[in-house]
């Protein structure tokens, strides 16, 4: 059982990880234009070279 | 459409009523112009970057950015880059553009209230799914230590998590019990909060049954339901704004002869303000210089223009129609006709019966029963047993299995699901309990002008002209830009007339157009002008030289799905009366078309709005269409209104429901819609007695474990989700 010392803060730390990194994205209105995001992936504008 | 044709931003006068126009004045001096278009055909990837290129070219842009969902650019520029040259940009590859007010705008632009949810809800999922993880652990087994250890971090999981998410539900309780009222968060908080704190005794103690889990999914599901009916209006709302957004509220102040654009919020007494064609006037005021028509029919609903010259008094909502027109402001903001119009509107509202929804009335109903069912069941425990803790641990396990998670889930995930059914046909519902009262509808009252017409005229009469004045009257037709030149233009080129050769054509604004055929004079226009005897219908007057003068008939043009939705209506077995501020032949002649039995012309705005009280208060279910000013206080005396989308700003605002195309037809359907989608409130409120039924008992009689509480939870919840969904 001394296993569980380890995997109940493993599964929590990941967990909040994620919870923290979908703050972060709410923060950042990343899901104000979800149409826009879905077709921005197929505009060819910085295929050769990234944004500057 | 190019910059230059663009009509100018038509001063918005009902914008001084709406509360977005207050923004106005601080917006004025930004060091970064922020400009917001709306573009409605964006739709694809390459017009993505086709209107970001384009506008990133034009000199003085920083950035812009398209949001495909809302169909609209923000760009950030210098101060100096005027929004005409950037929807000229966007007219130049193909893209209509409008611009939208800023300050309309800016209060919704982020969703504070709903990212506030959001992330309450995030973080009740993350913690109640740890939880559960914990709490399966337990159930599947752990004794002693384990069970302990695991009892504690569930603890420490919980509380925390429940002080963050629980706020706005420890809040809305609080203002209820502040003003001796009970809501369905009352019963929630004293849920959540008992069940933390016998699980805390529990634990404390070495228990075996802890709540946390339980506390923490019925956070979840109801922050849930909180959310999804969040959305619901903020999208209802951002669209109802971008509407009011374009009407821009500015006007060309005169100052010495010259023109100046100012907000029309700074706008004063004596002021000279310049009204080109097309624009509204944006006070009221006299006429000081021009002549012209000028359309009353959003203000009267009257379709005939009328002339307009020097000394003219105007109210504020006319619109001006064929030559620019000065000025000089007798009343502005609060003291417009328009403002009063807009006070007769709060004066109707007070008067509105107030409709309870039937999550309140369910409400009304649950909460006493829920705090008498737990106090007596504790008491019960405690003659019975002695024992101060198994007392109160039922107490809480009674609270928690009755706990409103179904009901809250309950009328949300329906209204979702209808509005974006709605939504998708073209239907805004603003309002939280539109679709509700919609649903009660016997009665559908319409208005004429601009509601059951398109507020476009029609010619009538072309069979009864000779091909020679047809002729004469298409060439002098291409001399102005009135609606009625507009119309005949369109009508006889669409017959295939071919214009006669016309010389010296001009307009003489107020009056018609002028020129000469074949050595003789021709005019088109007003029936005094050209000397005839002016009639009750819309007429535009041809006369040549010598002859007696011909008159060319026009109707208002039905609406696209009027005709439809009227009879969809009267199929059903509803009422509808046709109500009118225009002239009774006009009325009478489109009530007939339509098969309306009963009409009412000339009638004044208190008219409208006394009919419609009385109509209530004979017990019916009144719905009232109307787009008009004088429409506002009867939209809002109205059980349930509904407005086009090119109604004006303060009937918008009156109004439950907006249309968002120019199409009609969707009425009838919302009508279905709305009946199925409480219909289906409905049956989720008994899902969640039933439940409730054969759970309650069990706990009264102490059997409920964490784990009955939870299986019985998600059951319900997921039930009534699933029946919302059926809608489709």
């Amino acid at each position: 059982m001394d296993v569980l010392a380890y995997l109940i803060p493993i599964s929590l730390i990941l967990g909040g990880l994620g919870l923290l990194f979908f703050i972060f994205t709410v923060r950042t209105n990343q899901y104000d234009d979800p149409e826009g995001n879905a077709q921005r992936i197929l505009n060819g504008d910085w295929d050769d070279h990234p944004k500057p | 459409m190019t910059a230059a044709m663009r009509p100018p931003p038509s001063a918005c006068p009902a914008c001084i009523a709406a509360p977005a126009a207050a923004a106005l004045a601080e917006q004025d001096q930004p060091k970064e112009a922020r400009i917001a278009l709306s573009v409605p055909a964006v739709h694809c990837a390459v017009c993505i970057s086709s209107v970001e290129s384009a506008l990133m070219k034009h000199p003085g842009v920083h950035s812009a950015r398209v949001n495909l969902t809302l169909k609209r650019v923000s760009i950030e520029a210098e101060p100096d880059v005027m929004p005409q040259d950037l929807t000229g940009v966007l007219d130049r590859i193909g893209y209509e553009a409008h611009e939208l007010d800023a300050g309309t705008l800016s209060a919704t632009e982020t969703d504070k209230a709903g990212r506030d949810l959001l992330m309450r809800l995030a973080v009740a999922g993350f913690a109640s799914m740890n939880v559960m993880l914990l709490s399966v652990s337990v159930w599947s087994g752990a004794v002693d230590a384990t069970r302990d250890m695991f009892h504690w971090i569930s603890a420490a999981i919980a509380l925390p998590t429940i002080v963050f998410s629980g706020q706005p539900f420890f809040r809305n309780a609080w203002n209820a019990l502040k003003n001796k009222r009970l809501n369905m968060d009352v019963p929630i908080v004293l849920a959540i909060t008992l069940a933390v704190i016998t699980s805390l005794w529990e634990i404390s103690l070495s228990g075996e049954h802890a709540y946390f889990d339980a506390a923490l999914t019925l956070t979840f599901f109801l922050l849930a339901g909180r959310y999804l009916d969040h959305r619901t209006r903020a999208i209802a709302r951002s669209a109802a704004e971008e509407l009011a957004a374009l009407e821009v509220p500015r006007a060309f102040l005169l100052i010495d002869g010259e023109e100046k654009q100012v907000p029309v919020a700074e706008l004063k007494l004596d002021d000279l303000v310049l009204v080109r064609p097309g624009g509204r006037m944006p006070v009221d005021g006299e006429i000081v210089e021009g002549t012209s028509e000028i359309d009353r029919s959003l203000l009267t609903g009257e379709t005939v223009p009328v002339f307009a010259e020097a000394g003219r008094i105007v109210s504020a909502g006319e619109v001006n129609l064929t030559g620019p027109l000065v000025i000089r402001a007798t009343a502005v903001g609060k003291d417009t006709s328009l403002h009063r119009m807009a006070d007769l509107v709060a004066i109707a509202e007070s008067g509105r019966s107030r409709y309870t929804s039937l999550a309140d009335k369910a409400a009304k109903l649950y909460a006493p029963g829920v705090h008498i069912l737990s106090a007596l069941s504790f008491f019960g425990w405690l003659l019975y047993s002695g024992d101060v803790r198994i007392s109160l641990n039922i107490a809480a396990a009674v609270l928690i299995i009755t706990c409103p998670c179904a009901l809250g889930l309950a009328v949300p995930a329906v209204t979702t699901a209808a509005s974006g059914r709605l939504f998708r046909k073209g239907m805004l519902i603003k309002h939280a309990t539109a679709l509700e009262r919609l649903a009660q509808v016997d009665t559908v009252v319409f208005d004429k002008t601009g509601t059951l017409t398109a507020g476009t005229p029609e010619l009538i009469n072309m069979g009864d002209h000779a091909v020679r004045d047809l002729e004469i009257a298409l060439a002098l037709s291409q001399g102005s830009a009135h609606p009625l030149s507009v119309s005949l233009r369109s009508a006889l080129t669409a017959a295939g007339v071919k214009p006669a050769r016309v010389e010296g054509l001009t307009e003489v604004p107020g009056y018609g157009t002028e020129g000469r055929w074949q050595g003789v004079r021709v005019r088109l226009g007003r029936a005094q002008w050209v000397g005839a005897e002016p009639r009750g219908e819309t007429s535009a007057w041809l006369s040549v030289a010598g002859e007696a003068p011909k008159a060319f008939a026009f109707t208002d043009r039905l609406r696209d799905g009027a005709e439809e939705a009227v009879k969809a209506l009267l199929d059903s077995g509803k009422e509808i009366i046709l109500m009118s501020g225009d002239a009774p032949a006009a009325v009478e002649k489109l009530a007939l078309r339509l098969g309306i039995q009963d009409w009412v012309a000339e009638a004044l705005p208190e008219d409208k709005a006394a009919r419609i009280t009385a109509l209530g208060a004979q017990g019916k279910h009144v719905l009232m269409v109307g787009d008009g000013l004088n429409d506002t206080a009867a939209l809002s005396a109205a059980h349930v209104s509904i407005s086009p989308a090119s109604a004006l700003d303060a009937a918008r605002v009156a109004s439950d429901i907006v249309l968002l195309g120019g199409d009609l037809s969707p009425i009838a359907d919302a009508v279905k819609t709305a009946r199925s989608a409480t219909k289906r409130i409905r049956e989720n409120f008994r899902i969640a007695t039933i439940y409730n039924v054969i759970a309650v008992p069990i706990a009264v009689l102490g059997l409920a474990t964490p784990l009955v509480a939870a299986l019985a939870m998600s059951a319900s919840s997921i039930t009534v989700s699933l029946n919302a969904l059926r809608l489709r």
